[in-house]
C-alpha cells in the first residue's frame, strides 16, 4: 500500500447560523414538495371556518359584542390559530420521519451543537405556519376587518410568537414519540382540544365554569385573544380578555417556555434507537 | 504525515440496561487503511460505530480519533469525521445536488468551494449527471453512492461507513467496493467500516472481528487465515460425535462438530484424506477440502459458526 497523499484538508469552519440556516431552508423546501401537507394545514380550517361560520351564521350573539357579530367574523381569529396550529405542530412531526430516516443521525454527528438542529427546525415550522397564517389573514377584510398595514405588522408579530410556541411544543412531542401515528393520538387528544378551550368558537363568558377555568389557564387563549387585539387594534374586542399588551405578552412567555423545553429535550440523549 | 493512529480504541466496554454490548476492546487503526470490523449481528460493531461517531458515550475504557477523545472532545472528533449510517440519511424529496449543499453547510462549506467541491465528488463517483434528480428516483446503488459523497464532502479524515453493502445486489456492492478504493487514493481517507460480510471483510487491509461483544482476532485477512494452520477438512457423516472420537484419538488435533459435520484442521490436508476415508470406511458420505477462510478463522476463534444468530434475528 502506498502510503496516501497528505490530504488537502478544508479550511472551513462550522458556522452555526449557516447550519441553522441551511436546516430551515430544508423545512420549507420539504413543504413545498409534499404538496398534500400545505392544502392539509391550510385547506382544512379554512373549510372548517366555512362551514362553521356560515352555518351558525348570525344565530351566535355574544353577550359582550356590541354589535351583531356574524360567526364567520367572530370565528376568523380561532380558525388563523388553527392554521397555525395545523401547520407548525405538524411539521415538526418531521422531527419523527427524520429520525426514522438517517437524517437526523447525519446532522447530529456534524460538529455542531444540537441547539443548532432544535432552532433550525423550529424556525422553518414557525416560518411556514406564519406564512399560511398570513395568507389567511389578508382575507380578513371579506368579514369586515380592515387591516392597516401597521396593524398587519402586529399581527405578524403576534402570529410569530404564536407559531414558535407551537412549533416548541411540537418539537417536545415528536422528539419523545417513535411513531407518526402517536404522535397525532396526542395531537388530536391534547392540542385541538386546547384550540377548542382557547375561546376561539366560543368567548368563555357563557361556558360552564370548569370550562371557564381551563381557557383562564391555557396559553392558547391569551395567544386567541393577542390576535384578536391586533386584528382590532383592541377596538372590536369583545371586551372579555386581557387587553393586548398582557395577551402579548403572555404569549411570549409561552414561546419562550416552549423554546426552551424544546433545547432542554433536545439536549437528552436520543431514545429508540439502541442497537 | 504524523504517526498518531487513525483510531485507537483501549479496553472499551459498553453496558445497556439488561446486555454487556462490548466488553473490554481494544484495537487501532492506521491512518490511510481501510479497516473492518467483522461480525455477526449483535455482536457489538454497531455500539462501536455509535461510540466512534460520538452519539453514545461508552460505560468504560477509551476512543480516540487522530488523537481526540470521544468523549472528552466531541466537536473535534466530529469534524474530521465523515459517517455513513446503515439508514439512508438522504433526503429523498430533494435532489442529490440539494443534499450534499445542505450537509455542506452543516460543516461550514458555502459557495464556491461547495459547488465546487460537490462537482468534484458527483462526478469522482460517477454521479454528475443524476445530481438534479430527486434521490427517491435513485436506485439503491446510486443512492447509497450519494451517502459515501456525503460522508466526505467536507474532506473528513476518518471516514466511517455502518454496513456500507447492507441492501445492494452483488453489483451494486463491487461498484461500492471500487469507489472506496478510489477515494481512499484520490482523498487519502482513512475508512473504518462495519460489515457481517465475509467476503466484504476480505477486501480488508486489517480487521478487527467481533462476536458477542469481545474482538476475538485481529489482523490482515491473509495473516488471519494463516492462524488455521493449513487445509480445513470437513466430512459428512451420520454419526458425527463418534467419528470426532474417532478421528480424535487416532489422527490427534481438535477435531470439532458443526452442523452435523465433523470438521478439523490439517496442514496439507489432502494426504489425510485416503487415510481417513480407509481407516473409517463406510463412515465418511462426504469430504470436503478448502482453504481457510475468514469464517473459518472465526470457527475456530469462537467454536460456533458466524451465522448461528443471524438466523434469530429478523431481518429489517
Amino acid at each position: 500500500m502506498s502510503p496516501p497523499a497528505a490530504p488537502p484538508r478544508s479550511t472551513a469552519r462550522p458556522s452555526f447560523w449557516l447550519a441553522v440556516g441551511t436546516l430551515w431552508w430544508r423545512e420549507l423546501l420539504h413543504f413545498y414538495r409534499h404538496r398534500s401537507r400545505v392544502l392539509g394545514a391550510l385547506g382544512t380550517p379554512v373549510v372548517f371556518w366555512l362551514l362553521i361560520g356560515s352555518g351558525i351564521g348570525t344565530s351566535f350573539r355574544p353577550a359582550a359584542a356590541s354589535a351583531q357579530m356574524n360567526y364567520l367574523e367572530f370565528f376568523f381569529p380561532g380558525t388563523v390559530i388553527l392554521i397555525l396550529l395545523f401547520t407548525s405542530i405538524f411539521d415538526m412531526m418531521s422531527v419523527i420521519e427524520d429520525r426514522r430516516e438517517g437524517f437526523l443521525l447525519s446532522v447530529l454527528v456534524a460538529p455542531l451543537p444540537r441547539s443548532c438542529l432544535v432552532l433550525g427546525k423550529m424556525l422553518g415550522g414557525t416560518t411556514l405556519a406564519l406564512a399560511q397564517g398570513l395568507l389567511f389573514v389578508f382575507l380578513a377584510p371579506a368579514v369586515g376587518i380592515e387591516l392597516q398595514p401597521l396593524r398587519l405588522l402586529l399581527v405578524a408579530g403576534v402570529l410569530f410568537l404564536i407559531a414558535f410556541a407551537l412549533a416548541g411544543v411540537g418539537f417536545v412531542l415528536a422528539w419523545q414519540l417513535d411513531s407518526v401515528q402517536g404522535f397525532h393520538g396526542v395531537a388530536n387528544l391534547f392540542l385541538i382540544p386546547l384550540w377548542l378551550l382557547s375561546g376561539a368558537l366560543f368567548p368563555p363568558a357563557g361556558a360552564s365554569g370548569w370550562v371557564r377555568w381551563i381557557m383562564k389557564v391555557n396559553p392558547l387563549t391569551y395567544a386567541h385573544e393577542a390576535l384578536r387585539a391586533a386584528l382590532y387594534w383592541n377596538a372590536g374586542a369583545l371586551g372579555e380578555g386581557p387587553p393586548l399588551g398582557p395577551a402579548v405578552g403572555v404569549t411570549a412567555a409561552f414561546a419562550l417556555l416552549a423554546g426552551a423545553a424544546a433545547f432542554w429535550v433536545a439536549s437528552r440523549p436520543l431514545t429508540g434507537n439502541s442497537g | 504525515m504524523s504517526q498518531t493512529p487513525a483510531v485507537e480504541v483501549a479496553n472499551l466496554t459498553h453496558r445497556y440496561a439488561t446486555r454487556t454490548a462490548l466488553e473490554n476492546v481494544s484495537f487501532s487503526v492506521a491512518a490511510g487503511e481501510i479497516f473492518g470490523l467483522l461480525g455477526p449481528n449483535g455482536g457489538g460493531k454497531t455500539t462501536l460505530f455509535r461510540i466512534l461517531s460520538t452519539l453514545l458515550l461508552p460505560s468504560q475504557g477509551e476512543a480516540r480519533v487522530f488523537g481526540d477523545d470521544v468523549t472528552r472532545r466531541p466537536l473535534a472528533v466530529r469534524r474530521r469525521l465523515g459517517v455513513v449510517f446503515q439508514s439512508p440519511s438522504l433526503d429523498r424529496k430533494l435532489t442529490a445536488a440539494e443534499n450534499l449543499r445542505h450537509q455542506g453547510h452543516l460543516y461550514g462549506l458555502r459557495g464556491k468551494e461547495l459547488s465546487q467541491r460537490t462537482r468534484e465528488l458527483l462526478a469522482r463517483l460517477g454521479l454528475a449527471d443524476r445530481a438534479d434528480e430527486a434521490v427517491e428516483k435513485l436506485s439503491g446503488g446510486l443512492r447509497r453512492r450519494v451517502e459515501l459523497a456525503k460522508g466526505l464532502l467536507h474532506r473528513p479524515d476518518l471516514l466511517l461507513l455502518d454496513e456500507p453493502s447492507r441492501g445492494l445486489d452483488a453489483g451494486a456492492r463491487r461498484d461500492l467496493r471500487a469507489h472506496l478504493s478510489r477515494l481512499r487514493e484520490a482523498e487519502g481517507v482513512t475508512v473504518l467500516l462495519t460489515t457481517h460480510l465475509l467476503d466484504e471483510a476480505e477486501g480488508c487491509d486489517r480487521l478487527a472481528i467481533l462476536d458477542r461483544g469481545r474482538l476475538v482476532a485481529e489482523g490482515t485477512p491473509r495473516g488471519l487465515k494463516k492462524t488455521i494452520g493449513g487445509d480445513v477438512v470437513v466430512l459428512e457423516t451420520q454419526e458425527p460425535e463418534r467419528l470426532r472420537a474417532q478421528i480424535q484419538e487416532r489422527f490427534g488435533g481438535h477435531p470439532t462438530v458443526l452442523d452435523g459435520r465433523v470438521r478439523f484442521e490439517r496442514p496439507q490436508g489432502h494426504r489425510v484424506i485416503t487415510e481417513l476415508v480407509e481407516a473409517f470406511p463406510g463412515q465418511i458420505q462426504a469430504v470436503t477440502l478448502s482453504k481457510p477462510t475468514l469464517e473459518d478463522v472465526f470457527i475456530q476463534k469462537t467454536g460456533h459458526r458466524f451465522w448461528e444468530e443471524e438466523q434469530a434475528e429478523p431481518t429489517r
